[in-house]
């Protein structure tokens, strides 16, 4: 009965959390959850018959023992005649069964390659040791979007991720969306994304790849093609140089360590090996998934980014309270 | 030459020698030196099985106390009793103890220690391998902890996948301690698996025909196969990241004309048998179970023997099905697929067999009965399990998730802990001359039963909710609180069951009932001998009718062996026709002596690869020291 | 037990050893060349894996191993069969004063192809570390080194052993038999590892 209950999430789709495998949100996700439901299916019915088959032996065996006494080592050949065409029965059924799991997931993988056959979209998605480095495509290089940690997608579109890895194994998986692909050093995969459902979701790196793999997760906004091209042409647009109030976190965000690491769009600030910070304060998160984005959390991480995800590749730059607090202000206008 | 005729003035068993008289000067013959030294200079296979039975429990419950500290962990969100650094430690350490340094040696205890006295001789082939064996596997199981200890222990995963676990992006010693302690349990279980094979061979009783095998010896000699057959893959593997992280090669390093994916063919290679080496001996425990507790010979013999060498040799052709999510040619998975799906027939056509056994028999419930029930429900569960990531666009999704974390706990707990346990419930009148008790054999097999599914049930479900593998924490409001926090309190409970477990083992060596030879009359030949075995194993050399010995009426034996020189006698191999007599080794230190060597040479090698060269030496000399006759020759041979 | 078994077979007459098959380390043998075959069988699948991955093998600008000394040594190796073959059919026709000499030569030899080896070794054009073909190349000659060297020291060590009071007893010469068993799967490994490292590169590219 306990595990009755424990199914029940399982099955209810409209339940199902931001990073959930029963989301099915997305042409794949969908696909794959059908399968699964079929898989699932067989399961326990093939699970009941044979606990049947066991508690009708148990129970068969302990009258067999009231009955006689003493050893009987080998029972004649013709009472176990039955049982030899019960085993070939049994054997030719979980083959056939087999069988039609074979060809249910053949027809599932013909239908993922046809729904992943042509991507209007391309984004390309760079693994590192513990944030996701995020390129829109586009044949002109200026129309070149470059993020980090989130992915916008128009809902009813196919979208190909191009996977790459710029250091150890990582994993993409958006479980509401898709299943995974692992991103490997040297070698190049890709994704095809079809949303159904607008929404955000939340992917995770799924592959072990060091000290803060549990803390490496990425933003996934579905949503209209118009509301998605909005976004892409903000993403465009260059953040130069502030005056005002956000002059002087500015100053600070360009002469210490920051820019060596980090760029925004715009201004001198052009380093390639940390997140790219253009538009930082429009995402929902920071940190890949650590924490919501806040003024709070952003001078939290950026007081100490080795409090919140111990042994990641910030360093603790040393702030003033009034540096920190003109730093975050700074990163605040970066919308 | 002087050994053409036997010569008539040895002593010799048989008519004129026989009973009490015989048993003592057999006893005299094949009885271990007193002490420690006799202890460490042992080469029978019965104290060999028993300390590695004991290494491998002690190891189990350091595994046990990790997972402990992972659930603390892992009970709620954003927990801070362990950081991440310890953490990947921990989980590293859990799944290496786990699987080389508990499963297999576990099943390598019970196969050293039962397979001598089931096929009716006195000790295995090749009995200082086996001893030598025992000493490396403790080495490295203590090189590995103590660098633990120390702070040193391996952080990237039990199957270390590179580059993260490559010079780059691990530096230091860590894994290079992992890396060497593969090599020393891979030396022991290959030294077991050539012993036992040319155990099971060679030295069978006069008569016991292949087919006359007690299943559990067929699964030993498939197991001793695939060990062979893929454990080279893990030390070549193994030594190649050892090279790579210590001599500057590139077999993993993309940038240099390698490739990570090198890794993980080689590893799976080896990984995925690995699986099947731990199953399948404890397939061939519940098929000895069974038997004894049906009063009937397990049904359909030919049928489990022939299915455990189909998945013998199918667990070689699945090792991709690791590797669905790194990107290889859809076609080649196809085959990945159906082969991973077909191994489940055999599997399943053992338990038809098993279940089948129990309705024409007459069931005992015992407490081994019990685990072997437990098995069959939870088992079957792991293997429904398996046959859906077998799947590729299933795995996709649930890959590296606490799905696969669930599936593979309910294939090597339910699959191989459950049936060991009976095991050693069944065996342990054998081992120990004590029965276990039967009322907390009982209480404990519930709790853990029950307590198993309230740890790893809910996993299933957390995984596809989300939750990935191998994460020291994960962030509140994703609806895994409340299954997380299921799981590691009945995790508590599990590790309390197996500790009862084992404190039933404690307190019935000490006071349990005394156990007659065959306290649940079995078939098997281990089972004519005492309760614990004399050093000797068999008076007499048995002579086999029939699958099921002990329950002839007739129950000859031959006769003829000398008996104040250890010697034993040879059968050929497929119709077990005597065929040769036998010198069997005397006690000796030289394979510890061997083992040091290897150790110290295996270790500083980690440090300086001139510690292979200049190494070498002393291992070449301990090596022929131990192979150089001691003492004149003897008309009839003896092994000192 | 009090009643007397029942006596069937007599074991006395039978011997105390033979050769091939019916001796119990010859299983141990075959278990080993089973393991070390498997380990270079892997080796040889890595090296074609990563073969595979590459336009030029070896990578350009390497040349191939110098065919020289890696030709030379594989004739001598060839040859040592001779002595080796005289050897065990010494060993099975118990000669021991054929057999000592031969285990000589077979030493002499041995000794004269680890010399040859390291000449190799010399010429390979390629640094284990400098890329994963050099890598691959190494693992190979390093895991046959590993294989000839202590066949050679076992040889050594019979060798003496021969020239002992021990010489002359059944199970020695089964150990000799035994041991050119061995040196035949020394050679017979060397040969596809030979033709793959020397000769693919130079017809493949």
């Amino acid at each position: 009965m306990k595990r009755a209950a424990l199914i029940l999430p399982l099955l209810a789709p409209g339940c199902a959390g931001i990073q959930s495998a029963n989301g099915r949100d997305a042409v794949q996700g969908a696909l794959i959850g059908r399968l699964f439901d079929v898989f699932l299916g067989v399961a326990v019915v093939v699970y009941a018959l044979v606990i049947v088959y066991l508690a009708l032996a148990l129970l068969r065996g302990r009258r067999h023992r009231r009955r006689e006494s003493g050893l009987q080592g080998e029972p004649a050949p013709s009472l176990e005649r039955p049982w030899r065409i019960g085993l070939i029965l049994f054997a030719s059924a979980t083959a056939l069964i087999l069988f039609g799991l074979a060809i249910a997931t053949w027809l599932t993988d013909r239908a993922l390659a046809k729904a992943g056959a042509e991507a209007p979209l391309e984004v390309e998605v760079i693994g590192n040791q513990w944030w996701w480095e995020v390129r829109y495509q586009d044949p002109v290089a200026s129309r070149i979007v470059r993020t980090a940690n989130e992915l916008h997608l128009p809902v009813g579109q196919t979208t190909r991720l191009t996977l790459k890895s710029n250091d150890v194994i990582h994993s993409m998986w958006i479980p509401n969306l898709s299943g995974k692909q692992d991103m490997i050093p040297g070698r190049e995969s890709d994704l095809a994304l079809h949303p159904t459902r607008t929404g955000t979701f939340r992917a995770q790196c799924a592959e072990f790849c060091g000290m803060q793999h549990a803390n490496m997760a990425l933003d996934v906004t579905v949503e209209s093609p118009a509301d998605f091209r909005r976004w892409y042409e903000a993403q465009l647009v260059p953040q130069p140089a502030p005056g005002g109030a956000a002059a002087a976190g500015y100053a600070i965000f360009q002469n210490r360590q920051c820019a060596s690491c980090h760029a925004v769009g715009g201004t001198p600030a052009s380093g390639q090996v940390a997140p790219d910070l253009t538009h930082v304060a429009s995402r929902n998160t920071i940190a890949a998934g650590a924490l919501p984005m806040s003024r709070e959390n952003l001078a939290r991480w950026v007081s100490d980014p080795q409090a919140v995800k111990p042994g990641n590749n910030m360093p603790k730059v040393p702030l003033s309270q009034s540096e920190l607090g003109a730093l975050v202000a700074y990163l605040e206008t970066l919308k | 030459m002087s050994e053409e005729r036997p010569r008539d003035d040895y002593l010799r068993d048989g008519p004129n020698l026989t009973g009490a008289e015989l048993d003592a000067v057999l006893d005299e013959t094949w009885r271990d030196g007193p002490g420690l030294m006799g202890w460490i200079r042992s080469v029978d296979h019965k104290s060999i099985g028993k300390r590695y039975l004991v290494t491998a429990i002690v190891f189990l419950g350091l595994g046990g106390i990790l997972a402990a500290l992972m659930r603390i962990q892992l009970s709620g969100p954003g927990h801070h009793f362990l950081g991440p650094d310890r953490y990947n430690q921990i989980f590293t350490m859990h799944g290496t103890t786990m699987m080389f340094l508990f499963a297999v040696p576990v099943m390598d205890a019970m196969a050293i220690y039962l397979v001598p006295l089931m096929i009716g001789t006195r000790n295995t082939a090749f009995p200082r391998l086996n001893a030598f064996s025992y000493w490396m596997y403790l080495a490295g199981g203590t090189l590995l902890w103590v660098a633990f200890v120390l702070n040193v222990g391996p952080d990237a995963g039990w199957f270390s996948y590179v580059p993260l676990a490559g010079p780059e992006y691990s530096p230091g010693k860590r894994v290079d301690i992992w890396a060497q302690m593969v090599t020393f349990t891979e030396v022991a279980a290959l030294a077991v698996a050539v012993s036992l094979t040319a155990t099971i061979l060679k030295k069978r009783a006069p008569g016991m025909t292949l087919a006359r095998m007690p299943i559990f010896v067929w699964a030993i000699l498939i197991v001793s196969l695939m060990v062979i057959l893929s454990m080279p893959s893990v030390a070549l593997a193994s030594s190649m990241l050892l090279a790579d992280r210590l001599v500057g090669t590139q077999f993993y390093n993309s940038y240099e004309l390698g490739d990570p994916l090198l890794w993980q063919h080689l590893f799976w290679f080896f990984g995925h048998p690995e699986v099947y080496i731990i199953f399948l001996p404890a397939a061939g425990f519940v098929s000895e179970i069974v038997q004894a507790y049906t009063g009937r010979q397990t049904f359909g013999y030919t049928t489990i023997v022939l299915a455990l060498c189909a998945t013998g040799l199918l667990a070689f052709g699945l090792w991709v099905h690791h590797m669905f999510a790194t990107g290889l040619p859809r076609l080649g998975y196809a085959f990945y697929t159906a082969a991973s799906m077909a191994v489940s027939i055999p599997a399943g056509i053992q338990i038809f067999c098993w279940i089948a056994t129990i309705w024409t028999g007459r069931p005992r419930f015992m407490v081994p009965m019990l685990w072997v029930v437990g098995f069959i429900v939870t088992f079957v569960i792991g293997g429904l399990t398996g046959v859906m990531l077998a799947s590729v666009p299933i795995d996709l999704q649930v890959h590296d998730t606490y799905f696969v974390v669930a599936h593979f706990h309910y294939v090597l707990i339910g699959g191989a802990v459950f049936p060991l346990l009976g095991a050693i419930t069944y065996w342990f009148p054998k081992f120990t001359g004590r029965m276990m008790s039967e009322g907390l054999g009982k209480v404990s097999f519930w709790l853990s039963f029950l307590s198993f599914q309230g740890t790893f049930f809910p996993m299933h479900i957390v995984g596809i909710e989300g939750m990935p593998r191998r994460v020291y924490t994960y962030p509140a409001g994703m609806g895994w609180d409340t299954l997380n926090l299921i799981s590691s309190i009945s995790a508590f409970v599990f590790a309390g069951s197996v500790i009862l477990f084992v404190a039933n083992m404690l307190l019935s060596m000490r006071g349990g009932e005394q156990a007659p030879d065959n306290p649940w009359g079995a078939p098997g030949l281990e089972w004519k001998a005492a309760s614990p075995p004399r050093p000797y194993n068999h008076a007499h050399i048995p002579i086999v009718l029939d699958n099921t010995p002990l329950w002839n009426a007739e129950q000859p034996v031959a006769y003829g062996l000398r008996v104040e020189d250890r010697e034993l006698v040879l059968t050929t191999v497929l119709d077990a026709r005597p065929d040769l007599r036998e010198p069997s080794p005397e006690p000796t230190a030289w394979p510890l002596i061997a083992a040091l060597a290897t150790t110290v040479m295996f270790i500083s090698s980690i440090f300086t690869p001139w510690a292979v060269a200049i190494g070498s030496v002393p291992i070449g000399v301990a090596l022929i020291a131990w192979f150089w006759p001691k003492g004149p020759p003897h008309p009839d041979p003896v092994i000192e | 037990m009090t009643e007397q078994p029942r006596f069937t077979t007599d074991l006395a007459p039978l011997r105390t050893y033979a050769f091939g098959h019916r001796s119990l380390t010859w299983w141990g043998i075959v278990a080993f060349f089973l393991i070390e075959g498997t380990a270079f069988a892997l080796a040889v699948a890595a090296y074609f894996y990563l073969m595979n991955q590459e336009k030029y093998w070896p990578p350009q600008p390497i040349a191939p191993p110098g065919l020289l000394a890696g030709t030379l040594f594989t004739i001598l190796l060839l040859l040592s069969e001779i002595p080796n073959t005289m050897a065990k059919k010494a060993a099975e026709a118990k000669d021991l004063p054929a057999l000592r000499k031969l285990l000589i030569v077979s030493s002499a030899i041995g000794l004269v192809l680890m010399g040859l080896r390291a000449w190799e070794l010399d010429s390979l054009n390629v640094l284990w570390s400098e890329n994963a073909y050099g890598s691959a190349v190494w693992l190979l000659l390093v895991l046959h080194t590993t294989h000839i060297g202590t066949d050679w020291v076992d040889t050594l060590v019979l060798a003496a052993l021969m020239h002992t009071e021990h010489g002359d007893t059944g199970r020695r010469y089964v150990d000799c038999a035994e041991n050119a068993m061995y040196w035949r799967f020394v050679w017979l490994l060397w040969l596809p590892i030979y033709v793959m490292l020397y000769w693919l590169p130079r017809l493949v590219t």
